[in-house]
C-alpha cells in the first residue's frame, strides 16, 4: 500500500491539481430561477408529471424561506438569479455503451484518475459519472443487474422504475425540510440512484464521482439508496471542480433508506475546489445528507473526509427509526487558508435499543474556521438507546479557529449519551522528533494528521484510504513554516 | 578528516548562553562519553548538532564529514547520518512505530538517491533489530511511543537507531529512568551497533552506562564548555571525586 508521504511528494507544488476545465460543448440554462426553468428541466429529462409538480411545489415553498444563518461561516449574500440550473455537455442522447462517449469527457476522468471503464484500477467499484447536470456513464450495470441490483443516474431510475423512486424520494429529506434542500427539490438534475434487492450483499463498491465543469452554473444532484431487508452495501462519491474565481454553489441532497436488518456503508472523499489562497473562488458545498434506519436492526454508516470547499455546511444524519437500528458518523474534515467548514450530525433515537457513534475530526490550518455541530437526540419512546460522540480537533498554527458545538436532548431516562473533546496542536516535539529521523515538515504533518484521524480513516473502503490520505497532506501543504 | 569536528560553538536558549565555546573531535568508529551535572549544556549540545529549533548558535562551527553541518536542516542532517536518541522520546498518536520507521528509513533513502526498502526485507530488518533489544514485537505495531514505559521508549529509541543506520548517533541521556536490567539489554544492543565506521556520542550523568558502553574518550562538561577529556579512567575518576571537585579544580 502506498504511504501518505510519498503520495503527498508525488503532487507537486501543493496546487489544487484538479482545477482544469474540459473544453466541451454544453448545453447550459440561461441564468435564472422561475417555474419556466424548472418546467424546462423536468421536460428535458422527459419526466412523468407528478415529478413536475412535485418540482414547483418544492419551488413555491423554497420561495417562502429563508436561508439559514446560524452556521458559523461567513459569505456575501448569494444571487440565486445569476445562477444557472442546468448544464449539460451536448449530446443528442445518453451513449448507448461506455465507448460511445465524448472522448473530451473520457480524457477529463482520465486526468482525474478515474478513467470510465470497467478494468484495471477500478475492477472492484461501480462508477456512475456525473458532468454538471447530468450522468454520463455508468460501469458494471449489467454485473449489477444479474443480482438485481439497480445502480443508475436518478433521471434513468425515474424513467425506469417510477414506482420505486415515487415511494421513496423526498420520505427522509421532505421538500421543505431547509432552504437548500426545498432549492434542490426543485431544480435537481441527476445524481445517482441505488436499490439493492432482498438479502443481496452488493458484491462491489458503488461510487459516484461529481465533476463541476461549466462556469456559472450551480451543481444540485440527488442521490437515493435503498437497501431492501437484509441487503449490503457500499456506497462512495468523490468530486472535484475547475479552479474558477467566482464562488459556484453545491447544493446536494442524499437520502438513504434501511429496512429491516439492511445495512449502508456511505463514504465522501469531497474534494471541491477550496478557493485560492487568499480566499477567492471555491465551491459553496450547502448539502443535506440523511438515513433513515427504517427497518430493525438495521444500520447506517457515514463516513465523510472532507477536504475541499470554501465553504462546507452539512451534517449527515440518521434516524433511528427501527428497533436496535445503529448509526454512525466518522468525519474528517481539514481547512486551510480562508476555507470555512460547519459539519457534523444528527442522531434521532426514535426505536428502542437504538445507538449511535460520532468520531469526529477537525483540522484547521491558515486562517481557517473549522466548526463540529451535532445534535443528538433521544426521544420519549427510544429505551435504553445509547450515544457515543468523540469530537477532536487538531490545530496548525495559531490563525485559525476550531469549534465543537454539540447539542445533546435526552427525553427517556434509560438512554445514555457520553460525550468527549479533546483539542490539540501538533506541537513543536513532534515536528522536530519526525525531522530528526530525516522526514521532511510537510510530511510530518501529513504522517501526524494522518494518525490523528486514523480511526476515521479505518473507515473507508480499502480503495479510496490511499487517496484520501494523500488528500490530506496535499490540503495540509503551506500550513507549517 | 574528523567525522565530527566541533569547533568553539556557543548558543543561545531563550537569550540565556548555555554553550560557551565547546569544541570535540571524533573519529569515525569511535565512542566518546560527554558527562557533566545537571545544566552544564549536555543535552543542549545534543539539540544544537541536530539542529532543533529555538537553540541558537552565536559562534563556532560544526563540520560532520567535512560539510557545514550547522546550515543543513534536521531532516538534512539525518540524511548526512547524524541520528539523536532523544531523552524524552516523543508520542505521535495513531502512527505505528513500524509505518514511522519505515517512513523514516525510505525518507533517508531518498535523500540519498537509493531506492525504496522492500517491504520484506524492511520488516526482517526490523524483527532482528526488535530481537537484539529484546522488544517485543507486539510494540512495533502499537502507536509511536504511546503508552510505552521509560524503558521501552528509550528500547524504541535503539531500535530506530539500529534500523536507521547513522554514522553517528548521539545518545542523549538514554540510561535515565532505565532499571539495571534495561540499561543492560540498551547497553548491549548499542554495543552490537558498535564497531566499523559508525561513532557515538554519548551523554550521560552517571558512569554506570560507561560500565556496559565502554568509551574510547570521556570529556567533562561544566558550565558550557569541556573542563577535561581523557580516556575512560577519566569516568571513574569523576565517579570518586564528582562534579564539584572537578569543577572547583578547574576555577
Amino acid at each position: 500500500m502506498s504511504s501518505a508521504i510519498e503520495t503527498v511528494r508525488e503532487v507537486t507544488g501543493g496546487e489544487y491539481k484538479w482545477g482544469f476545465t474540459t473544453p466541451v460543448e454544453e448545453e447550459t440554462a440561461p441564468p435564472g430561477l422561475n417555474e419556466d426553468i424548472i418546467r424546462m428541466i423536468s421536460k428535458k429529462k422527459g419526466e412523468p408529471d407528478w415529478l413536475t409538480a412535485w418540482r414547483l411545489e418544492a419551488y413555491r415553498r423554497w420561495q417562502a424561506m429563508e436561508e439559514p444563518k446560524w452556521a458559523k461561516v461567513h459569505y456575501p449574500p448569494i444571487d440565486f438569479q445569476a445562477i444557472s440550473y442546468f448544464a449539460a455537455p451536448k449530446q443528442k442522447e445518453r451513449p448507448k455503451s461506455l465507448d460511445d462517449i465524448d472522448p473530451e469527457i473520457r480524457r477529463t476522468y482520465e486526468k482525474l484518475g478515474i478513467p470510465i471503464r470497467e478494468q484495471e484500477i477500478l475492477a472492484g467499484v461501480a462508477v456512475d459519472y456525473v458532468f454538471d447536470s447530468v450522468s454520463v456513464a455508468t460501469t458494471f450495470k449489467q454485473k449489477l443487474e444479474e443480482l438485481g441490483i439497480i445502480f443508475c443516474s436518478i433521471s434513468e431510475a425515474v424513467r425506469d422504475h417510477p414506482e420505486l423512486v415515487r415511494k421513496y424520494l423526498g420520505t427522509v429529506v421532505p421538500p421543505g425540510d431547509n432552504f437548500y434542500a426545498a432549492l434542490n427539490s426543485a431544480v435537481f438534475t441527476d445524481g445517482s440512484f441505488v436499490y439493492v434487492p432482498k438479502g443481496v450483499r452488493c458484491p462491489m463498491e458503488l461510487s459516484t464521482y461529481f465533476r463541476i465543469n461549466a462556469a456559472g452554473t450551480g451543481q444540485f444532484e440527488r442521490t437515493l439508496i435503498i437497501a431492501d431487508e437484509g441487503s449490503y452495501v457500499s456506497y462512495l462519491e468523490g468530486c472535484t471542480a475547475p479552479m474558477r474565481d467566482e464562488n459556484q454553489l453545491h447544493a446536494a441532497v442524499v437520502e438513504l433508506i434501511a429496512l429491516d436488518e439492511a445495512e449502508i456503508k456511505y463514504s465522501t472523499v469531497q474534494n471541491w475546489y477550496p478557493g485560492d489562497k487568499d480566499g477567492k473562488g471555491g465551491i459553496y458545498n450547502f448539502v443535506t445528507k440523511r438515513g433513515l434506519c427504517k427497518g430493525r436492526r438495521s444500520k447506517i454508516s457515514w463516513t465523510q473526509v472532507e477536504t475541499g470547499s470554501a465553504i462546507t455546511w452539512k451534517y449527515p444524519s440518521c434516524i433511528l427509526q427501527g428497533e436496535e437500528s445503529v448509526g454512525e458518523f466518522y468525519s474528517v474534515a481539514v481547512t486551510n487558508n480562508h476555507q470555512q467548514a460547519d459539519t457534523g450530525t444528527k442522531m434521532v433515537h426514535i426505536g428502542k435499543r437504538t445507538r449511535s457513534r460520532i468520531v469526529s475530526k477537525g483540522i484547521a490550518a491558515g486562517r481557517s474556521n473549522n466548526t463540529y455541530r451535532g445534535l443528538v437526540k433521544i426521544m420519549r419512546g427510544a429505551e435504553g438507546a445509547r450515544n457515543y460522540t468523540q469530537c477532536d480537533s487538531l490545530l496548525i498554527g495559531d490563525r485559525c479557529g476550531a469549534h465543537t458545538v454539540p447539542y445533546i436532548e435526552v427525553r427517556n431516562r434509560s438512554a445514555v449519551a457520553e460525550h468527549e473533546a479533546t483539542t490539540s496542536k501538533i506541537s513543536d516535539d513532534q515536528l522536530f522528533y519526525c525531522r530528526s529521523r530525516g522526514i521532511s515538515e510537510e510530511d510530518a504533518v501529513a504522517l501526524i494528521v494522518n494518525g490523528f484521524c486514523r480511526e476515521v480513516m479505518d473507515e473507508l473502503p480499502m480503495e479510496f484510504a490511499v487517496e484520501a490520505r494523500k488528500l490530506l497532506g496535499i490540503s495540509l501543504e503551506g500550513s507549517v513554516g | 578528516m574528523a567525522l565530527l569536528e566541533i569547533e568553539d560553538l556557543r548558543a543561545r536558549v531563550e537569550g540565556k548562553e548555555i554553550l560557551k565555546g565547546v569544541s570535540l573531535s571524533l573519529e569515525a568508529g569511535e565512542v566518546h562519553a560527554i558527562m557533566g551535572p545537571n545544566g552544564s549544556g549536555k543535552s543542549t549540545l545534543a539539540y544544537v548538532l541536530a539542529g532543533r529549533d529555538g537553540y541558537e548558535v552565536t559562534g563556532g562551527a560544526v563540520r560532520f564529514l567535512g560539510e557545514d553541518l550547522l546550515a543543513m536542516e534536521p531532516e538534512e542532517r539525518a540524511a548526512a547520518g547524524l541520528f539523536l536518541a532523544m531523552q524524552y522520546p516523543v508520542e505521535i498518536p495513531g502512527v505505528s512505530n513500524m509505518y514511522f520507521l519505515r517512513q523514516a528509513l525510505n525518507a533517508l533513502r531518498k535523500a540519498r538517491g537509493e531506492e525504496e526498502v522492500k517491504p520484506g526485507e524492511f520488516l526482517k530488518q526490523v524483527r532482528a533489530a526488535a530481537e537484539l533489544l529484546g522488544m517485543p514485537q507486539e510494540l512495533l505495531k502499537r502507536d509511536i511511543n504511546v503508552g510505552f514505559s521509560g524503558g521501552e521508549k528509550k528500547r524504541n529509541e535503539i531500535l530506530q537507531l539500529a534500523v536507521l543506520e547513522p554514522r553517528l548517533a548521539v545518545l542523549d541521556e538514554t540510561d535515565s529512568g532505565l532499571d539495571i536490567d534495561a540499561l543492560k539489554t540498551v547497553a548491549q544492543g548499542v554495543n552490537r551497533l558498535r564497531g566499523g565506521e559508525r561513532a557515538f556520542l554519548i551523554i550521560t550523568h552517571y558512569q554506570r552506562l560507561l560500565n556496559h558502553i565502554v568509551p574510547d574518550r570521556v570529556h567533562v562538561m561544566v558550565d558550557g564548555r569541556i573542563l577535561r577529556s581523557g580516556g575512560k579512567e577519566l569516568a571513574l575518576e569523576l565517579e570518586e571525586r564528582g562534579y564539584e571537585g572537578f569543577a572547583g579544580k578547574a576555577a
